[in-house]
């Protein structure tokens, strides 16, 4: 055994932890083994690299590496314990834009240290340079890609930008445009690989990060969350090829696979063409729809809402981004706390694509303990509408939305929606009668058994439980 | 708007037997919101155990018979007599079964009078409109009273027990049709302790049968699937080995339920003079298709007769009605459902909308114009295409349960084709090292799909950090480059390290952190 093959084997029992690790998180019961098991795999793999490195490094190599991992770590876990769940999704971005900054930075590494003249040109055998000039090139695309891209995603989740999306005119030529520029400067890289030409096509990829996500709307950053973890996962496949390393090809393929099928899982949620999707800019093309008449809306006050409450005999909340913004969790669990123990039936339903990120509901609502069994999913929960007396819609609209269903000219027509509708009563949380995110007018609020609840959902949803 | 509010006429049946009521105090108090002003003729509601006074205390005035007849819009549970159909002022709208398609005359009676009628048993089976279903909701009472008349007319028990006076054998049900009827049937009959048997034309009600706890007997002859949520009519070479199998359950069973019925045409006969004297004495033998001819030779429309060899044939055309207060409450809702789709302004006035599929199918009669049949209404029990907005299949009736069908399957075989042969010359022409590495990582792809491929949706925010977090192990190439070159090359590494290091640490305490809040109740 040397060190050598014992780094290997480390590798491959860190990568069987992996998988194992998102098996695990498939189930709420196994999820908090699954995270001790990830963990484990990462302590492995990286404690064998670690003692790879050293031996035979020089001693500022590896002080230099120790002091960048203290430090990293001492950040991660200090934003880790700050953030506020309703801002996981912009940690969740901004973390990935890392990930694809780092592998940005090893593909140049690869360049400066075999192309470029570095030491280690002699390691790498006459025959595969090619290959590796075409690794370093597509290595570090994809790591650049990932990297803007993440950060407009940030950007646009924390509100810092305009979270529309951007209309450049002919933007889809302007992606296959820079897919061929790619291409043909990959081609130019692997016949004669000079630094002019990795810093061209670095800055293709970066801009070409920044268009796709930038020309994506606020409602559909779920899917593009999900999206970029795929392609950070991808990045981080493309530096093991470079590197010749299995461990980080495996982990990659894993991320980026299973990415990527999440983001398909959502967008069949949303009806939407999953091609679309990855290849970016399928925001919503309509405006708010026509000048159609819905007829009036009728307004209930929290203490009206109370006593509808106080005689039902079964209640469905759908929450929705709303509720995150207005950090309404936590009332809302005492108000289900409150009807619970006064008997009243009380359940969540939660739509697949309901909040900014996939199971943002869930998390926002566990971290308010409410208890996961009664937070139900769409499917689960849909048919039981015609039965329930009451229907709090917090802070949702688009998911909500019977146009959906009724009305084929309507933009968002075709996507599954929770129909809350069937409910004899319908109570919406809302500020202002501003359309949702896909710019749709709803029709559910002109409906006979829905009444308005206008005004901060957190006071509202505080005025009611005060109210009981 | 009160004084250009419509009247809503809630009439007296005049049917014999019949014991509905097409409201009741609770769906009145519904119209009455509606913005409408309803009168009920008086003692309407009598058989069905609801009394004016109870009418009255929700809001309908109590009237004689004239004046509820010359309401705006008249309720009823049956079609009109020729009668009642005069009675009708000019411009009223008339809401009740009609059964359009067996009734050619009568609806060319109610033409001939300027009224709008809408057919309360023409409902489209959209999932829209699944509220207004009249059929599926009286079929669904008359399938549970199927069971208990057979249970009344049978003299032995249903469940099975071993009792100290000796053994009881369970009754063995054999149902006939696993529509809404006979499903409701095969639940009552299974509830009662019996074995259950059911049998249908279409494959893909079994799984439902199943799950009510019968067995389902598979007639072994390919049928097409339901494509518009009903059957459809048997091939011969079906209708033999149904015959042959029927020949064989009448020797062995006790009761047989039969619903079989085609839309638009008389029932199908199921059981031949043949069969039923197969049957055991004692046995007794439900058909719940009687008025629409019988599923059964020998049935009687709405008597119950006693063969030759003491076999009871149930020919009860009010099974629904023998549940009164039931049927209506739930016919009433049916109305109020229709009344809603109706009164979009909720303001008392009826608004008869023919762009609309569901108000479209069940006119058969607008302004005294005939307009039946309708145009033939794509149904959601058809695998509809991902674009039209037509809803979840219906449970309840004849709909396949699972999924809609994957994509052209050709399609799907040349793209894997094409993906395969690229990966094949991609890998072919690559040196070695290479290709241990393309390997690791095509089966790598294949495992992250399948692992994550059942993942609880709650999970998914947490998946998503542990993955990022994971994805951190960029971190060993950049620790493997930081001692290797020089001074531009340790920076950048540095750097690498320092950014990865956030991303491990942090996605994998978020993610512990989050799974911390999930609790059970």
């Amino acid at each position: 055994m040397t060190l050598a093959t014992a780094a290997q084997a480390a590798y491959i029992v860190a990568a069987l932890l992996f998988i194992l690790s998102l098996a695990g998180l498939s189930k709420h019961e196994t999820a908090r083994s699954g995270v001790v098991l990830g963990i484990s795999g990462m302590v492995i793999a990286l404690a064998a690299t670690v003692v790879l490195a050293a031996d035979g490094g020089e001693t500022l190599a590896v002080v230099l590496l120790l002091a960048a991992m203290v430090i990293g770590a001492a950040v991660g876990l200090w934003r880790a314990r700050i953030v506020e769940m309703t801002a996981m999704p912009e940690l969740i971005a901004i973390l990935h834009s890392f990930v694809g900054l780092a592998a940005v930075m090893v593909g140049w590494n690869g360049f400066l240290e075999v192309e470029n003249g570095g030491g280690a040109r002699a390691e790498v055998p006459g025959s595969l340079l090619g290959v590796h000039h075409a690794e370093v090139s597509i290595g570090v695309f994809i790591g650049a890609l990932t990297f803007t891209g993440s950060v407009v995603a940030f950007l646009k989740l924390s509100a810092r930008i305009d979270s529309r999306p951007m209309m450049l005119p002919g933007k889809n030529h302007l992606n296959l445009g820079a897919l061929a520029a790619f291409a043909v400067l990959t081609v130019l890289f692997v016949i004669s690989p000079n630094l002019g030409l990795l810093v061209a096509l670095t800055a293709v990829a970066l801009l070409l990060g920044w268009h796709l996500v930038a020309s994506i709307g606020g409602g559909d950053m779920p899917v593009v969350v999900s999206m970029l973890n795929s392609y950070s996962g991808w990045a981080a496949a493309a530096s093991g090829f470079l590197l010749d390393n299995n461990l980080l090809i495996v982990t990659g393929a894993l991320v980026g696979s299973s990415g990527a099928y999440l983001s398909y899982v959502m967008c069949q949620a949303m009806n939407r063409s999953f091609i679309s999707v990855i290849a970016g800019g399928f925001g919503i093309e309509a405006g708010p729809a026509g000048d159609r008449d819905y007829g009036e809306h009728k307004e209930i006050t929290a203490a009206e809402t109370a006593d509808l409450l106080k005689e039902a005999k079964s209640v469905v909340i759908t929450p929705g981004y709303g509720m995150a913004v207005a950090q309404a969790q936590y009332p809302v669990a005492d108000l289900t706390r409150k009807l619970r123990e006064r008997g009243v039936e009380v359940r969540f339903g939660i739509h697949p694509v309901a909040g900014r990120l996939p199971g943002h509901m869930n998390v926002l609502l566990a971290e308010a303990k409410v208890p996961y069994d009664i937070v139900l999913e769409m499917d689960e929960i849909n048919d039981d509408f015609a039965t329930t007396s009451v229907v709090l819609v917090i802070g949702a609209n688009d998911t909500v939305n019977p146009g959906a269903v009724e009305d084929p000219d309507s933009p968002i027509a075709g996507m599954p929606v929770l129909r809350v509708w069937e409910a004899e009563n319908v109570v919406v949380f809302k500020r202002s009668m501003a359309t949702g995110y896909a710019g749709v007018q709803n029709p559910l609020f002109f409906r006979h058994n829905s009444r308005m609840l206008f005004g901060d959902a957190r006071q509202r949803v505080e005025e009611i439980v005060s109210a009981l | 708007m009160s004084h250009s509010a419509q009247r809503l006429g809630v009439v007296a049946e005049s049917a014999p037997g019949e014991t509905r009521v097409a409201a009741t105090p609770a769906t009145v108090a519904q119209l009455v919101s509606l913005g409408y002003e309803v009168i009920v003729e008086k003692g309407a509601g009598g058989r069905s155990g609801f009394t004016d006074d109870a009418y009255a205390r929700t809001g309908a005035r109590i009237a004689g018979r004239e004046e509820t007849w010359d309401a705006d819009v008249v309720l009823k549970v049956n079609a009109p007599s020729a009668d009642e159909t005069a009675a009708l002022r000019e411009g009223a709208t008339l809401v009740s079964l009609i059964g359009p398609a067996a009734n050619a005359d009568l609806v060319d009676a109610l033409a001939r009078r300027p009224i709008t009628v809408l057919a309360m048993d023409a409902v489209p089976r959209v999932s829209r409109a699944q509220s207004l279903d009249v059929l599926s909701s009286m079929a669904n009472i008359a399938g549970y009273r199927a069971v208990i008349e057979a249970a009344h007319a049978f003299g032995r028990l249903f469940t099975g027990q071993v009792t100290a006076a000796g053994k009881v054998p369970p009754a063995k049900v054999l149902v006939a049709g696993a529509g809404v009827a006979g499903l409701a049937a095969i639940a009552t009959a299974t509830s009662l302790g019996a074995i259950v048997r059911a049998t249908d034309p279409r494959p893909e009600v079994a799984e439902q049968v199943r799950s009510l706890g019968a067995e389902f007997l598979d007639v072994g002859v390919a049928q097409e699937t339901s494509t518009d949520g009903y059957a459809r009519e048997t091939s011969r070479d079906y209708d033999r080995r149904a015959a042959e199998m029927y020949a064989e359950q009448a020797a062995d069973v006790d009761i047989v339920i039969t619903t079989a019925l085609i839309p638009g045409r008389p029932a199908p006969r199921l059981l031949t003079a043949e069969h039923v004297a197969r049957i055991r004495p004692g046995s007794v033998v439900v058909d719940m298709a009687a008025a629409q001819g019988g599923n059964v030779e020998g049935t009687r429309p709405g008597e119950a007769v006693v063969t030759e060899n003491g076999v009871t044939i149930i020919g009860y055309t009010d099974l629904a009605g023998r549940l009164p207060a039931q049927a209506s409450q739930l016919y009433g809702t049916n109305v109020v459902n229709l009344m809603k789709l109706l009164t979009p302004g909720m303001d008392g006035r009826l608004v008869l909308d023919f762009d609309d599929v569901v108000q479209r199918a069940m006119t058969v009669v607008r302004d005294g114009e005939k307009t039946w049949p309708p145009p033939p209404v794509p149904v959601s029990a058809a695998p509809a295409a991902p674009a039209t907005p037509a809803a979840p299949v219906r449970g309840t009736a004849a709909a396949p349960s699972g999924r809609p069908p994957s994509p052209p399957g050709r399609r799907r075989h040349l793209v894997t084709a094409a993906v395969a042969a690229a990966l094949f010359l991609l890998t072919a022409f690559s040196p070695n090292t290479l290709i241990e590495h393309v390997t690791v990582f095509v089966l790598s792809i294949v495992i992250g799909y399948y692992v994550i491929g059942n993942v609880h949706h709650a999970l998914h925010t947490p998946l998503m950090s542990i993955t990022n977090a994971i994805s951190g192990i960029i971190v060993v190439g950049a620790l493997l480059q930081i001692g290797q070159g020089d001074t531009v090359v340790a920076v950048l590494s540095f750097i690498a390290i320092l950014l990865a290091s956030i991303n491990i640490v942090g996605g994998f305490a978020v993610t512990r952190r989050m799974l911390g809040m999930f609790t059970r109740s």
